[in-house]
């Protein structure tokens, strides 16, 4: 009996969490530098399972963290340079107030500075874990390597951007790390595949920005503080894991050639040498100067059953990658200027081709416009004055669905003045039941290689395009002829798919009086069946029956959804046949 | 002549002055605290005159000068001349700049610099001796200044000229004589014909002050010209002359200044000493720190994961990773295929919708080639939304359970295997013209009786679905039930407040003579207590030629009837909330009625005698309550668990009750488990009307609002350890829903598993 009794919020989860203001007092910093030690540091809110607990019984609005984060950061040394930095802008304000000049030289030449490398030590205790959140800070270099040179930010920090970027590009280059690229109406997206981490990230086009004033620059600054930083031990670790040298530094052979032009005429001789980095059309120096070192061949264990498979299907993959890696190799590309230069630069060296542009465009151009053995001019113009007759002239779109689509695709659709096939997002991976879009067809079909299925698919898909294909269609017919029952029965599901896929819109069914007897049982079944699952599921318990509805209700969406794009198109089609038709 | 000379003097010492600069003004002021030490009268003097010269701060000292230069007689006089005269100078100067002489006077300048000394200590001097050496030393002073004196002729000084029109002279010279005015008959064709004629013509100046004509010799319309131009008035003068620095950094052998070194510079200064003596006390304190060795940290990087620890990594094992930003659809691309297009209703309701109901952020556009495509107005909104994510957004780990919907869904035992049910509607009796809201079976299984709205009670033949007769109740019949003991062959029908028992003659005449023989048994009328509330009485004439052979006379409407098992006792229900009057047993053989309870528990609903037991079901608005009618008790209490209850039906093993209620279930109580329900069911959309037990078979069936009638299959097992398995096998459809109402009763038949409903759309339908 007895004891004391015992207080509220004294134990359990109120004693875990500890509000922002609390934090911030905790720690002696202004809010702002809270937030910028946060950033830095890692460290976000969390949301506690009882709130009504954790806050005391109050339902007010508040940001928690975790009072054990809190406590780590109260051992954070730059929580002192923070301290620092407010004691040297006081000290400072007094110098200009007493208009001490000598002691505002003195100060500011003391002005206290931090370093970053612990924090990046701590958060990602491994380079693996690094790499695996470097997306970000890749989006926001090159971003901020986009910037003018004039207000919002220090050009120190922009310099530094770019100096990153340029090295990661370079780095990309010679591993041959990429893999996808998108064309957005955002920038373009990049995935590479940088030590079995994929790395995805946007590059804005190359416009000045509108600067929005209802964004703060200062906690984009914090977040680019930390990851140039984080970008360049980075960058440091991937180019020795190649033998490059870092700071980088182009091949001897390759500098040579570049040295003949006259450098003056496009930077000053402090930028120049980034400047031709950026260029990217020549290789790296190496520690070792080696000729391409032979990649690991896997040894062959003995293996079983579905382990066989899985590796069979892995050593597949690896040949297929190879293959995407060579995919340029010996062919000779030339950059018209109106194309980005340098996102078609980086991606024809990324797959061993050669590029080069005009003179006048950038430094580092390695051959000119009349070079005979060119065999691809891109071109984003209407029409060229002067074409030469041996090589192609295409539009940029031609490059990177090239890429996505892992083969050399037929340039008919994209030479000049042409009306471009839609350009598709390579990150998409339909499942079962998703609309794919007819050209993503298209392209799996060129991928397996297989021309006569490549008919056959689009004979199921639409047998409206039969105006596209009808000289296909006619070999088509002949097989189907030649067919047996089991293809048609197949045929018939496949239809019935389809038909399921089209709103259950019945697309002439004919049933005959003597098939219905045949029909009956199978359909009676199937209502059976139904009937069964129904009634089973009245059955349900009340917790699953709202689970298995929500389940039902978002298939049943994406269903909705996927018949809508399939009517959209349909309609499209039709409405560009119609005129067609008018036209002829 | 003195007033002049002194004049002159003092425009000399203005020059002077002015050459002189500050050194000069200093002197003054130290000349200035001498004279006050001597004289202070003159002062007085001084203060005097300074309103009268005016604003001429210059000439202040000069002034002064005059005034203490020993001319105080000559007084105001004087004063006024040298103002006179100050200004006509100046007007010379003017005029003189052009001339030749004025770079005679720039030469002359280094003479006037060398002179100031010796000038110097001449007016110190002068300022002992008073004015005593004054004029001598003037005309000393202007024997070299040779400048002004030819140029003045006139000494009128610098007034309007229309003054002297009237006069045949033109002023005074030097000499005080005056000058004449040239007799000047020139008219103005006298001007012309000089202006055709002469050729110096255009060299000739006017000269106002004398009146006289100037021919311009060659060298000063030379200079006139160049002063045009704006170049120097000398010809010789290099204004690019190489400068020659006073101070360079050749050392000479002499020194600039010839004055000895200061005292001061060969002690070491004590402020100085003060003040290195605090920076070296700050440096000491570390309040001052020495200046840093500028490094450029930024941009050095190593290899920060040389050697790699996981010791770290427990510390962060709350954290989690931000997640990646999901990829791109094909919906973003420049280039979309058409479909992935706003249409123009798309494109308005996403204008419409609020930003963040929005599917995607951004409108797909689909631009003909790569150059057309636009900057991405929003794309630093974005990167920073996603910086404010990073740090502002509490992450949590939510498990995503990948269900199979499939595996959600019970295994229940397939309705096949479950057979016999009813699965099919086979016959549907019509005849009714209102609702038909109760039916029952004869226990022989041959017969159907239906009570309606149209006031009719009509008896069917189950196979044929044949209306065998028609009885006119004259009320809408509220509950029908036929006698269970098939050695009888008797109806009980609820009519208004009446209870009338029929007696159909569908049967053997065996069957018939022993149910007349039941109704005509021995009376004890009005030996109950009720007797007053309850009548019986025989019908007779057009009704007992109909078949009705008894009426039971009700204070209130009766709603429904319920017979016992064994076929005499029959049950009566009148809902009431005030009253304890509703229910009634009656016994057939006796005619004898009586009110089971004495108290009000609540609205009755629906009454049911066990099968089996001598117990009896009374089922209020939410529970049901069991009666042991030996004991005279209550034995349980059922929670239904349901708003309100609208039937009952208990299982023939009797250990079984469903009850149907008006929110939608049924509710299975298993009285041997529990007063709870064990299971409940909500297979119907609307209300239930009605329930049913198959006598033999493990069914039961349930009638509902939505019209359908559900049939389950309900397996009651003797082993008591073992729940009944409850699995619903036919959903049945037939009925039309007429003002909302879809099914009112149902029944089985007593042997087939077959099953009647009674629906508001005036029909019966019998399932197979």
């Amino acid at each position: 009996m007895g004891g004391l009794q015992k207080k509220k919020y004294e134990r359990g989860s109120a004693t875990n969490y500890i509000t922002r203001n609390k934090a911030r007092k905790k720690l002696q910093l202004s809010l702002p530098d809270f937030r910028r030690l946060c950033i830095l540091k890692g460290i976000y809110p969390h949301e506690p399972k009882h709130k009504k607990k954790v806050n005391k019984g109050s339902t007010a609005p508040r940001t928690f963290y975790l009072l054990k984060d809190i406590r780590f950061l109260l051992h954070e040394p730059i929580v002192g340079r923070f301290r620092d930095y407010k004691v040297f802008v006081r000290k400072l304000k007094r110098a200009y107030g007493k208009t001490e000049w000598s002691a505002v030289e003195r100060l500011k030449e003391n002005k206290p500075t931090y370093k970053l490398d612990h924090i990046i030590k701590e958060r990602y205790p491994s380079f693996i874990d690094a790499l695996r959140d470097i997306d970000d800070s890749l989006c926001m270099c090159f971003l901020f390597s986009t910037f003018a040179r004039t207000g919002k930010c220090h050009v120190q920090t922009i310099q530094l951007c770019r100096r990153l970027t340029v090295e990661w590009m370079n780095y990309v280059v010679a591993a041959r790390a990429l893999r996808k690229v998108f064309i957005s109406i955002k920038g373009i997206y990049y995935q590479a595949e940088v030590m079995g981490q994929l790395t995805t990230w946007l590059v804005p086009y190359q416009f000045a920005h509108d600067h929005p004033t209802d964004v703060d620059y200062r906690v984009m600054a914090t977040f680019t503080e930390l990851y140039t930083t984080l970008l360049g031990f980075i960058n440091f670790r991937l180019y020795h894991s190649l033998n490059l040298l870092y700071p980088p530094k182009l091949d001897s052979k390759a500098e040579s050639e570049l040295k003949e032009e006259n450098e003056e005429d496009y930077a000053m001789n402090s930028e120049c040498y980034l400047e031709k980095l950026s260029a990217l059309s020549a290789s790296l120096a190496r520690v070792v100067s080696t000729a391409e070192e032979e990649e690991a061949e896997l040894d062959q264990f003995p293996v079983e059953g579905e382990e066989m498979e899985n590796l069979e299907a892995k050593e597949k993959e690896q040949k297929q990658q190879e293959a995407q890696k060579k995919l340029f190799e010996g062919l000779k590309f030339f950059v018209n200027r109106e194309v980005p230069r340098e996102s078609l630069a980086f991606v024809i060296r990324c797959f061993g081709g050669e590029v080069s542009w005009d003179k006048s465009v950038c430094i580092g151009s390695t051959y000119e416009v009349a070079e005979e053995t060119i065999t691809h001019q891109i071109v984003d113009r209407p029409n060229v004055d002067k074409q030469y007759i041996n090589r192609y002239y295409i539009q940029p779109q031609w490059v990177y669905d090239c890429i996505n689509a892992k083969i050399l695709l037929p340039v008919e659709d994209y030479f000049l003045g042409v009306t471009l096939p839609p350009h598709l997002s390579p990150f998409v991976e339909e499942k079962e039941g998703d609309y794919v879009p007819p050209e993503k067809v298209k392209i799996l079909a060129l991928q397996r290689g297989e021309k006569p299925a490549h008919e056959q698919e689009d004979e199921e898909e639409d047998e409206d395009d039969e105006e596209e294909e009808e000289d296909e269609d006619e070999e088509e017919e002949g097989d189907i002829d030649d067919g047996d029952d089991d293809l048609e029965a197949e045929e018939k599901k496949l239809k019935k798919m389809e038909e399921q896929r089209a709103q259950g819109k019945s697309l002439q069914v004919k049933v005959t009086p003597g098939k219905m007897k045949v029909e009956n049982p199978v359909r009676l079944e199937e209502e059976e069946k139904a009937e069964e699952k129904r009634l089973a599921i009245m059955m349900m318990k009340k917790k699953e029956k709202y689970l298995y509805d929500k389940i039902m209700f978002g298939k049943k969406r994406k269903i909705r959804e996927a018949n809508k794009l399939t009517a959209k198109r349909k309609a499209h089609d039709d409405s560009e046949k119609a005129k067609k038709k008018t036209r002829k | 002549m003195e007033g002049r000379s002194s004049n002159m003097r003092s425009h000399d010492q203005k020059e002077e002055t002015k050459k002189e600069g500050m050194k000069k003004v200093q002197e003054k002021t130290k000349k200035r605290s001498k004279e006050e030490d001597e004289e202070e009268e003159e002062e007085i003097f001084n203060l005097k005159d300074k309103p009268a010269l005016g604003g001429e701060d210059e000439d202040l000292s000069d002034s002064d000068d005059s005034v203490f230069s020993g001319l105080e007689d000559s007084g105001s006089d004087s004063d006024d001349e040298d103002e006179e005269d100050d200004d006509e100078e100046e007007e010379d100067d003017d005029k003189l700049i052009p001339d030749p002489e004025q770079t005679e006077q720039i030469e002359f300048n280094p003479d006037a610099v060398l002179q100031t000394p010796e000038e110097k200590k001449k007016k110190k001097k002068k300022k002992k001796e008073g004015g005593v050496t004054e004029g001598e030393k003037k005309e000393d002073e202007y024997q070299h200044d040779s400048s002004d004196e030819e140029d003045i002729r006139n000494t009128v000084g610098n007034i309007p000229m229309e003054w002297y029109k009237d006069f045949p002279h033109i002023g005074y010279d030097l000499d005080g004589k005056k000058i004449l005015k040239p007799i000047r008959n020139k008219d103005e064709l006298d001007e012309f014909l000089d202006k055709m004629e002469n050729p110096d013509y255009w060299r000739t100046v006017h000269d106002k002050q004398t009146g006289s004509d100037i021919i311009l010799s060659d060298e000063q319309v030379a200079l006139v010209n160049r002063l045009q131009k704006g170049q120097f008035g000398d010809v010789n003068f290099n204004e690019y002359q190489p400068t020659v620095e006073f101070f360079s950094n050749d050392v000479m052998i002499h020194p600039v200044t010839n004055r000895p070194a200061d005292k001061r510079s060969f002690i070491p200064s004590l402020i100085e000493k003060e003040k290195v003596s605090k920076l070296v006390h700050a440096i000491k304190m570390g309040w001052i720190k020495p200046r840093r060795v500028q490094d450029d940290t930024r941009g050095n990087f190593y290899d920060l994961w040389a050697s790699e620890d996981t010791s770290i990594l427990a510390r962060h094992r709350m954290h989690l990773p931000a997640p990646k930003i999901p990829l791109p659809g094909h919906h973003e691309s420049y280039n979309p295929p058409p479909e992935y297009l706003f249409t123009e209703e798309e494109l308005a309701l996403w204008e419409q919708q609020d930003p963040s109901d929005r599917k995607w952020p951004f409108v797909p556009k689909r631009f003909s080639s790569l150059r057309q495509v636009p900057a991405f107005p929003r794309f630093l909104h974005e990167r920073f939304e996603r910086c404010l994510d990073l740090y502002l957004c509490p992450r949590q780990r939510k498990m995503r359970v990948n269900v199979n919907p499939e595996d959600l869904i019970p295994k229940l035992p397939k309705p096949k295997d479950l057979q016999p049910f009813p699965t099919t509607q086979s016959l549907v009796y019509r005849g009714h013209s209102g609702l038909v809201r109760s039916i029952s079976v004869s226990p022989s299984g041959q017969w159907l009786a239906s009570g309606s709205d149209d006031a009719s009670v009509r008896f069917w033949e189950v196979c044929s679905s044949r209306c065998l007769k028609t009885v006119q109740v004259g009320g809408a019949v509220k509950s029908i039930a036929w006698n269970p003991n098939p050695s009888v062959c008797l109806l009980a029908v609820a009519v208004d407040s009446m209870v009338l028992i029929l007696s159909p003659s569908l049967a053997d005449k065996q069957v018939v003579s022993s149910s007349e023989r039941l109704l005509s048994g021995p009376q004890e009328a009005g030996s109950t207590e009720e007797a007053g509330t309850v009548t019986w009485s025989d019908t007779e004439g057009e009704e007992l030629n109909q078949g009705i052979r008894l009426k039971i006379q009700h204070p209130k409407a009766v709603h429904q009837v319920a017979w016992h098992a064994k076929g005499d006792y029959l049950a009566s229900v009148m809902p009431d909330h005030s009253s304890h009057l509703q229910v009634f047993i009656h016994q057939l053989s006796k005619r004898r009625s009586q009110n089971p309870f004495r108290k009000n528990k609540g609205l009755v609903q629906c009454v049911s005698f066990h099968p089996l037991r001598p117990y009896f079901f009374v089922a209020t608005q939410r529970s049901v309550r069991i009666y042991n009618l030996v004991k005279q008790e209550m034995t349980k209490k059922l929670q239904a668990n349901s708003k309100w209850i609208s039937s009952m039906a208990v299982h023939p093993g009797g250990d079984h009750v469903i009850c149907g209620s008006y929110d939608c279930r049924l509710s299975w109580f298993d009285l041997d488990l529990s007063t709870k329900p064990y299971k409940m069911l909500r297979h119907h959309k609307k209300a239930v009307r009605g329930v049913a037990y198959h006598r033999s078979y493990p069914l039961f069936a349930s009638a509902s609002d939505d019209g359908s009638v559900i049939v389950c299959h309900g397996t009651v097992y003797n082993d008591l350890l073992q729940n009944p398995l409850i699995v619903p096998v036919k959903v049945l459809r037939g009925h039309v829903i007429t003002h909302d109402l879809g099914v009112l009763d149902v029944t089985f038949h007593p042997t087939q598993p077959w099953v009647f409903s009674s629906g508001a759309d005036a029909t019966i339908r019998l399932f197979t």
